[in-house]
């Protein structure tokens, strides 16, 4: 039985920060389909498509009947322990600073026998186990084994933590508190168990619907935040940026049309300003000191989320210059998770259907409810999930998105949705 | 209709001039150099001449980016027959298998077999991290232990499918070291008792300290050429008897509990119109003591899972009834990389030419050399094994 996370005792500030080693992070062409997976908290592996037979580790044809045709499948990752070890040894820096550490051989029923890190809740071998993929902290996916039925507190499991962003004992900033969906992530932050939540706003001499009911909550504390004035982000970031675990960029101005039904690009430069530059600001502000607190004890920095838009991977004309600030902001969030890779803080970009708020008023549901959507993005930070597309909506959108980025693009210029 | 044609046999196969340049446990210098003073003791000891090398394999891990080839032009040999056999702990089987038939067909008349590898502080690492596409992927990023976190799962698997327990691997480690006193290159040089042995830091569980070989720099060599070529030159020598190589044996084992000797033994026997028991020393492949174990099962000395018992039975020191790894073996020695796949060869050629010294085996006439190499991801692929025989 795991032991639930207790918050950690203060650190003493005359200690030297420990810095980060990153996990082995080669990983061949191939074998980046089960991060790909991984990415999206899916356990996928290579199945013969002519043979059916199960491929591992990843390859280029197939061990049975040489086909190349591997397909990525799904796994139910159910399979048995064949053997344990605790390493009390390891040449590699991550591991050595982190033992003893637990690992295993298990058999998949599906047919192919797997290293895996060890779950502290899996007894002796043989027994049985089920196995999920996870990023690890450099950004690749790694196999876990898991106990077949976990106890209350499996997630606080040393060796998982390591694999996720939990918000628990951390200190979140949600960059603007303004909108229903910054005001529900910071609800969802301090109820995740989150030690500090600073909720920035940009007017901080308006009184603004909501805001003072969320700053009677303990954990959360206004602070002044102007994502497009590069002044008030870095007296912000000397402020609370050493201390900041992860951060969750709520900032979004969103308004409706495309090109031909307004007259010049105000609107469109100021969906930039925040969208895209607000994004930059930020990163530029606090993205250093979140890497260099990477590997800071038991709560360390972990994470960063970025609030895009399903519209994000295709246009949608009826909102035209949103979609375009949205693509550019993701464009500038795959630079910022190259970036922080070498710090192993993870770059979780969230990718919502339209949101159930009064920009998307003249949509038809299914919307998204900015609750639903706060209680996404805890979840991707409890499962280390690197993408995340809540909703209906956007699951569709992906999965049309994926099946063929051209016919998407003229159904939406055809005003489908 | 079937074609099936008669594997030829090894006769008229000798090996002479075993060389082992000193091992040491870090080196400032490159492959290159070991590999160079390899063939320079192989030139002294045999009286030839450089240009009289015809053939030649090369073994390393630490050559890169050089093959074989631009060892011929570092070390100015110009050979008809060349191989690069970079297959670690196998290579040595494989090299000789390779170097007979050239010798055989006439391909070469000489052919030098060189292991040799360097390590410097930082080697070992650098090696786990690129060994392999599926160690990278698959292995690797688990934990970083190396073979270490393999033979552990082997070994906690062989221990609970067959009730070995740690001192049965013990033993093997205990007589090894007992056989190493008397080999002057050995790195270790402190008698192991069991009761170290048991108290030893753990590894990896169920791995300990001294169920690890160490990695250090070194060289093994031996010359394949005719017996009459042999004979001619005034070189003792051997007579290769038989040989096998197996590769990705049995895969669907989910957990290795066997090595492809099993499949091939009695080809091995055949060849040399042998038994197990006419084997009078045998040098198992022992990167950890449970390999050393299932080759005492898989090349017929015991049944399968009998071999914590076969051990308990008997002495594997140069002076029992079963000596086992008479050099001490890597576990002793250190394993000099792609080097440790040729001690036994060496070994196997001073015992049966009267060059091992106090560690000599008294009347032996036939030993048996095991071959294992590869750990790609969950098991070693590469298994051989060769039979030795005294030349009268």
């Amino acid at each position: 039985m795991t032991a639930p996370f207790m918050k950690p005792p203060r650190k003493n500030p005359v200690l030297r920060t420990r810095q980060m080693n990153l996990p082995p992070g080669a990983r061949g062409r191939v074998a980046l389909g089960l991060t790909a997976a991984a990415a999206e908290g899916r356990f996928a592996l290579q199945v013969c498509a002519d043979c059916g037979a199960l491929q591992y580790p990843p390859r280029e044809a197939c061990h049975r009947c040489l086909s190349p045709r591997l397909p990525w499948q799904a796994q139910t990752g159910e399979g048995e322990l064949l053997a344990a070890t605790t390493l009390a040894h390891s040449n590699d820096l991550f591991f050595r600073e982190r033992l003893p550490w637990r690992l295993g051989m298990v058999r998949l029923d599906a047919g192919a026998s797997v290293m895996v890190h060890l779950h502290g809740e899996v007894g002796e071998a043989p027994c049985r186990v089920r196995v999920g993929a996870r990023l690890d902290r450099a950004g690749q996916a790694v196999l876990i084994g898991y106990p077949e039925k976990g106890t209350a507190h499996m997630a606080d499991d040393t060796m998982l933590r390591e694999m996720t962003s939990d918000p628990k004992h951390r200190k979140v900033l949600v960059t603007d508190g303004k909108s229903p969906v910054g005001q529900a992530v910071a609800r969802a932050m301090a109820q995740a168990g989150a030690d500090i939540v600073w909720v920035g706003h940009a007017e901080p001499w308006k009184q603004l619907p909501g805001l003072a009911e969320l700053a009677a909550l303990p954990q959360v504390t206004l602070v002044p935040l102007d994502v497009t004035d590069e002044r008030s982000v870095n007296e912000r970031a000397g402020e609370i940026g050493g201390k900041v675990d992860i951060v969750v960029n709520t900032a979004e101005l969103h308004r409706g049309f495309g090109i031909a039904a307004r007259r010049g690009t105000d609107v469109a430069k100021s969906e930039m300003e925040v969208n895209y530059f607000g994004l930059l600001r930020l990163a530029q502000a606090f993205g250093p000191a979140l890497k260099g607190r990477a590997a800071d004890g038991a709560t360390h920095a972990t994470a960063w989320v970025n609030l895009l838009s399903v519209y994000a991977l295709a246009n949608f004309p009826a909102h035209g210059t949103f979609s375009a600030s949205k693509a550019a902001a993701l464009s500038l969030a795959q630079c910022l998770r190259a970036e922080m890779r070498g710090a192993g803080i993870r770059v979780v970009n969230v990718f919502p259907g339209p949101i159930d708020d009064e920009w998307n008023q003249n949509l038809p549901p299914p919307k998204l409810a900015p609750a639903a959507l706060a209680s996404a993005i805890v979840k991707a930070l409890r499962d280390g999930v690197e993408d995340v597309y809540p909703g209906d909506v956007a699951q569709e959108w992906l999965a049309r998105w994926r099946d063929n980025p051209k016919v998407l693009e003229r159904e939406l210029a055809a005003g489908g949705m | 209709m079937a074609h099936i044609q008669k594997r030829r046999g090894y006769e008229g196969v000798a090996l002479t001039v075993p060389v082992t340049v000193p091992y040491e446990r870090y080196s400032i210098r490159g492959a290159h150099w070991f590999l160079g003073q390899a063939v320079r003791a192989l030139v002294q000891g045999s009286g030839l001449g450089k240009d009289q090398i015809d053939g030649l394999t090369v073994s390393s891990f630490s050559l890169a980016p050089d093959t074989a080839v631009g060892v011929t032009q570092h070390l100015g040999l110009s050979p008809r027959w060349l191989d690069h056999i970079p297959t670690g702990g196998a290579s040595g089987v494989m090299a000789l298998r390779r170097a007979a038939r050239a010798v055989q067909c006439g391909d070469a008349e000489v052919v030098a077999c060189v292991a040799a590898d360097t390590n410097h502080v930082d080697s070992f690492r650098q090696t786990l991290g690129s060994f392999s596409d599926f160690a990278r992927d698959a292995s690797y990023p688990y934990g970083s232990g190396g073979p270490n976190s393999m033979f552990a799962f082997i070994t906690a698997n062989y221990m609970r499918t067959y009730g070995a327990r740690r001192e049965d691997f013990g033993r093997i480690a205990v007589a090894q070291r007992a056989n190493a006193l008397k080999n002057p290159n050995a790195l270790f040089k402190r008698p192991l008792s069991l009761d170290e042995y048991m108290a030893a830091r753990p590894i990896s569980e169920p791995i300990h300290l001294f169920d690890c070989v160490m990695p250090c720099a070194g060289a093994e060599a031996f010359l394949v050429m005719s017996p009459e070529r042999a004979r001619d030159l005034g070189l003792p020598h051997v007579l290769l008897r038989g040989a096998i190589e197996r590769h990705n044996a049995f895969a669907d084992d989910p957990v290795m509990v066997r090595g492809g000797w099993a499949m091939d033994q009695g080809d091995l026997y055949a060849q040399a119109d042998l038994q197990p028991q006419d084997i009078d020393l045998l040098q198992t492949y022992d990167d950890y003591p449970v390999i050393a174990m299932m080759q005492f099962e898989d090349l017929g000395f015991c049944a399968k899972g009998e071999g914590s018992a076969f051990v308990r039975a008997h002495d594997l020191t140069v002076a029992g009834d079963f000596p086992q790894n008479t050099s001490g073996g890597q576990l002793s020695c250190g394993q000099a990389g792609a080097a440790g796949g040729f001690i036994g060869m060496t070994e196997t050629i001073r015992q049966l030419t009267g060059q091992a010294g106090e560690r000599s085996v008294a009347g032996a006439r036939h030993g048996l050399v095991g071959g294992f190499g590869m750990v790609t991801y969950d098991r070693c692929l590469c298994t051989g094994a060769v039979i030795l025989g005294k030349s009268e």
